[in-house]
């Protein structure tokens, strides 16, 4: 059979959390966490403020735009760290490219 | 264990049944299984679950037996949603129909977990001991799909399947699942049992190994293969739970709270009910728990080693099943003087011929219940 090829994150990319991935925030400890089948993640500031931007419509570059924003960073270099993000979650399976 | 107490548990993996559809030779459940009317009711499990959810506990692993088999079984689902739970299925699949799955998705179950016995129909059936089984799990797992949620192929890897790893990949593939965990069979219970008839030669062990690391290469962000090794064979023991009632515990079928499937196995050890006394109550203080909590039981050997705090010393159970002290290094372990004597145990089971099995049924670990 023809496998299905990895993918490969971009700047029109339009990343969202995979079905299997819920975030929740935990009362008993004060913190967001990612669930999923086998394994709980805890994202720091900045994966966080990435994650709520993945909601299947806000292409990564948007997505930097607006972090780049927020966080009064240079955005070309906001986007290469978002996008080095999105692909090493997009390869752990718990962002949906 | 830390003068600060115990951390908050992250996860329960709650046996609601030991019925099960199958008769698989290397069950986790104990060999005296409880019968359905030991079984916690609706109105005891709801407790737990919500007193899990007030502890801190994140995730929920709903397993047996067969979990479908319980009739409340949405119910619960729904109880777990309903407090922000993740909660995971642990099916055979046999019986999981369109209609249980959409109820299931409906009460807002997120994810569902299938065992296959066998790549290969024939496999399936001959070690789940069932007809059609093959069939009935594809079924199952495209009635999954059908409902949106997500898909873990769970293959349980010995002797008998050992060298259907790659038909396991291309079936993850097919069913479209997410995961696939190719867990090597942990000898405990019936497995411990049934060893003979199960444990793989180390050859097909690195077969195993290589082949599983290609694909996961060539699968990075397609499919995640979760890997469980054989320990017999390997260099360093398992984390086993990720350390003794350290972040995770269980619940038997009765309400009995462990900190793992084969804890019963130590000789000594006092449970608690999680029916009867507060959850809470059980993490902090059940005997069984604080037995091997920390580092403080541990014997000279593993509280001075570099890998104390990364695999615990190993798994408790498999210290006393080997070497009839549970307090000893995890024998798995290459630092463990008995280290070489588990893996002759290991390579002459493997190239033993024996090929009968103790069923897993109700009275299948006696004497005189063999078969092929």
């Amino acid at each position: 059979m023809t496998r299905p090829q990895r993918p490969i994150a971009g700047a029109q990319s339009r990343p969202a959390l995979p079905r299997h991935v819920r975030m929740h925030f935990d009362e008993r400890r004060g913190a967001w966490a990612l669930l999923s089948p086998e394994k709980v993640l805890w994202p720091d500031e900045i994966s966080l403020a990435i994650l709520r931007r993945c909601d299947g419509r806000s292409e990564a570059g948007a997505i930097a735009r607006s972090l780049a924003l927020d966080y009064e960073a240079d955005e070309d270099e906001v986007l290469a760290d978002v996008l080095a993000f999105l692909q090493d979650w997009s390869d752990r399976m718990v962002v949906r490219l | 264990m830390s003068e600060a107490g115990p951390g908050l548990p992250i996860g329960i993996l709650a046996e609601l049944t030991h019925r099960c559809t199958l008769q698989c030779a290397y069950c986790s459940n104990p060999l005296e299984l409880l019968k359905a009317d030991k079984e916690l009711g609706t109105a005891e499990w709801r407790s737990i679950f919500e007193q899990a959810a007030d502890l801190g506990i994140l995730q929920v692993h709903l397993s047996g037996g067969e979990p479908i088999l319980r009739p409340d079984l949405a119910e619960l689902v729904g109880v777990l949603a309903s407090r922000g739970l993740y909660s995971n299925l642990i099916t055979a699949g046999v019986g999981l129909d369109e209609t249980l799955t959409a109820r299931l998705a409906a009460a807002g179950l997120d994810h569902v977990q299938i065992s296959f016995q066998g790549a290969r129909p024939e496999t399936t059936e001959a070690i789940g001991r069932l007809r059609g089984s093959h069939e009935k799990k594809l079924a199952a797992a495209r009635a999954v799909r059908a409902a949106g949620l997500p898909l873990t192929v769970n293959a349980p890897i010995h002797r008998r399947n050992i060298e259907e790893v790659e038909l396991f990949i291309d079936l993850a593939l097919e069913l479209g699942a997410e995961r696939l965990e190719i867990a090597n069979v942990q000898y405990y219970g019936w497995a411990l049992l049934n060893r003979p008839a199960l444990m793989p030669p180390r050859e097909a062990v690195e077969r195993q190994i290589g082949i599983v690391e290609a694909a996961r290469a060539a699968l990075r962000g397609v499919l995640a293969i979760d890997f469980v090794a054989p320990d017999y064979y390997a260099s360093f023991p398992k984390a086993c739970m990720g350390g003794w009632a350290r972040d995770a515990f269980m619940i038997t079928p009765d309400g009995t709270a462990m900190p793992c499937h084969a804890a019963a196995s130590i000789p000594g050890l006092r449970f608690d009910n999680a029916a009867r006394l507060p959850l809470t109550e059980i993490w902090n203080r059940s005997p069984a728990f604080e037995a091997y909590r920390g580092t403080g039981w541990m014997n000279e050997r593993c509280r001075g080693c570099e890998r104390r705090d990364i695999d615990f010393g190993g798994c408790r159970c498999q210290a006393m099943a080997l070497t009839g002290d549970p307090t000893e290094t995890d024998p798995a372990c290459s630092l463990s003087p008995l280290h070489a004597h588990v893996l002759a145990l290991a390579e002459s089971d493997a190239a033993s011929a024996e090929a009968t099995i103790h069923p897993r049924r109700i009275g299948g670990a006696r004497a005189g219940e063999l078969t092929r």
